[in-house]
């Protein structure tokens, strides 16, 4: 384990009961809590990375988490370059990971 | 005639702060906020959909925000709108023009809207400023910012064993926060050594005994420490972090005054997440776009009323020093005032005049003691990313400095492409400007990486439809449809 939600029961703040949502990413339905970004509802499910970079391959996920390095983005529902800690979810929402692939020379081809 | 007497970016402690003065001048106010919610990083909090029974736990002068939000509540003539991302601010006839496009972040459809005001005050506030370290690229490796925003805003831990580094007091209340999460975490890693910060903070003790709130706020984290027996180790700092896939140790060490690594000290610590904060960077695209002056460090310049270099705009809270919540509220509430058109002498400025005059000193204390020394870059590898968007390591970023002999910052990034990427340069800008400047003089061509005419992204769809349009349809039409409306 490492990233997750806080357990509501251990909770030092006791949050009242609150509204589940569901996402889909990769295949995969997780679940999170209304008022929850789609960065939250992946962490909390301890998935940490959902971008892959376009030179290195490289995973990616939360950063900055305030909307400033757009490391987090995503595709929600089809339409690309959502920052993932920004946007919250409502519930239902087709998450993709972002990928963009470098266009390539003849010679590389 | 402007649409609006005063128009404030920005609502975290300084923009609500000017918010609530300049309506007690008698002034219309309206403030635009990107985020959905007000309170900015300080306030981070749930949202509505999320109550629990002790919230104020995770804050700091929590009464103070709840204050605000009924003020702004209660009066018709302070509008506060949140989903409001400024992406432009322009002069035209000698009145600033503020651009703005509303609704969900990163949207198709958002509305977009041009506004006028008598007075502008801009309080965009400050990230994080993380250094690049060999491996801050492996997921698991988030800014302090984020890891508390995350735990406060959202409650999520980042992590189950988590490394704090960097400088400044800022990691407090960060270790705090993860703690409270439910996190442990295995040490806090400040660059400044011992000597450094005793001959700072200790210095002109009687300063300290007018700030008491934040004496009171920093006695508290000491205790958070003995208590959770966390340990905090001046002169340390992450220089590698370690993984494959995903944050596995992070590898320390102590560093000289300059912050270089000490040879032989290195030890490895495991841990699944590694929090960087050596600082914060003023968020200035927007006053630069204003034209706003700025400091030789880099902040924006204001007088004694918080006025700027430009008539009638006005700056409060971290772009103009990084200070803290009490300096952000203390200026915020100046610039409400005069921008208000009070005076910056009236008598029902004297609290916060003083109150800023006591906390930009501690300001001070904090730049002194935590600089950012000029031996960082000794950590870095040949492949260490620098600029983590369009992936350009150090060595390249060295040997197109080389190579091209450029002393000019543009023509460096052109060639490199570091900077020029999703985030336009806002994480690795100034890290890219500290390796490239041979001599610590800038550079010839007078660029900085602060500058964004397009501050916040805004897709072509959007931009080329005419301000206040509305589209029933937005939500559900896609980018590529869009490109043909």
């Amino acid at each position: 384990m490492s990233a997750r939600a806080v357990p509501p029961a251990r909770d030092p703040i006791r949050p009242h009961p609150a509204a589940a949502v569901e996402i889909e990413f990769e295949g995969r339905t997780y679940r999170g809590v209304l008022g929850q970004s789609i960065a939250g509802i992946l962490l909390a499910n301890n998935v940490i990375d959902w971008r892959t970079t376009s030179s290195n391959h490289a995973p990616r996920g939360l950063f900055c988490g305030i909307g400033v390095c757009f490391d987090c983005v995503v595709a929600v529902d089809g339409v690309p370059d959502i920052r993932a800690c920004q946007r919250r979810a409502r519930g239902g929402e087709h998450v993709e990971r972002q990928h963009f692939s470098l266009p390539s020379t003849s010679q590389e081809r | 005639m402007a649409d609006v007497d005063v128009l404030i970016v920005g609502a975290g402690p300084a923009g609500l702060a000017a918010a609530t003065s300049a309506r007690r001048v008698g002034a219309t106010v309206r403030v635009l906020e990107a985020f959905d919610e007000s309170g900015g990083q300080f306030w981070r909090h749930l949202p509505a959909t999320r109550p629990a029974g002790n919230e104020p736990r995770l804050h700091h002068q929590w009464q103070r925000y709840q204050q605000f939000r009924s003020a702004v509540d209660a009066d018709p003539a302070l509008t506060l709108d949140v989903g409001a991302h400024v992406w432009a601010i322009e002069h035209r006839d000698d009145a600033v023009r503020v651009n703005v496009v509303c609704g969900d972040v990163d949207g198709t459809g958002r509305r977009r809207e041009s506004v006028t005001a008598n007075s502008l005050i801009l309080a965009t506030g400050a990230h994080d400023r993380a250094l690049p370290v060999p491996g801050w690229t492996l997921p698991g490796v988030v800014t302090a910012g984020a890891a508390q925003a995350m735990a406060k805003g959202e409650r999520i831990a980042i992590g189950d064993r988590v490394v704090i580094a960097g400088a400044g007091p800022f990691l407090f209340p960060v270790t705090e926060s993860l703690r409270l999460a439910g996190s442990t975490v295995v040490g806090v890693y400040e660059a400044a050594g011992f000597r450094r910060l005793a001959r700072h903070w200790l210095a002109r003790p009687w300063e300290l005994r007018s700030a008491t709130t934040k004496m009171t706020e920093l006695a508290g984290y000491f205790g958070t420490h003995l208590r959770g027996r966390i340990p905090y180790r001046p002169g340390w700092g992450v220089v590698a972090i370690n993984g494959t896939d995903r944050v596995e140790s992070a590898t320390v060490a102590r560093l000289d005054e300059q912050w270089r690594p000490v040879a032989g000290t290195e030890r490895t610590v495991q841990c699944d997440a590694v929090c960087l904060g050596h600082g914060f960077t003023p968020r200035l695209e927007l006053a630069i776009a204003a034209g706003c002056g700025l400091s030789r460090d880099r902040f924006v310049t204001v007088d004694d009323g918080q006025r700027t270099s430009v008539p009638s705009v006005f700056a409060a809270g971290e772009i103009t020093g990084i200070g803290g919540v009490d300096l952000a509220l203390a200026e915020g509430e100046i610039a409400g005032w005069v921008a208000a058109g009070g005076a910056p002498t009236d008598s029902q400025l004297v609290a916060a005049v003083r109150a800023r005059a006591v906390f930009s000193r501690f300001a001070r204390r904090i730049a002194d003691a935590h600089r950012i020394g000029s031996g960082w870059t000794d950590w870095l590898e040949p492949s260490t990313m620098v600029c983590r968007c369009e992936e350009v390591d150090y060595g390249t970023l060295l040997a197109v400095r080389r190579d091209t002999e450029s002393v000019g910052l543009r023509s460096l990034k052109l060639t490199t492409r570091a900077g020029l990427g999703l985030c336009q340069g806002r994480i690795c800008g100034r890290s890219v400007e500290c390796i490239l400047a041979t001599d610590g003089a800038g550079f010839a061509d007078g660029a900085s990486s602060d500058r964004r005419p397009i501050a916040a992204p805004i897709r072509l769809g959007e931009l080329s439809r005419p301000p206040n349009f509305v589209d029933d349809d937005d939500q559900s039409t896609t980018t590529s449809e869009r490109k043909s409306v």
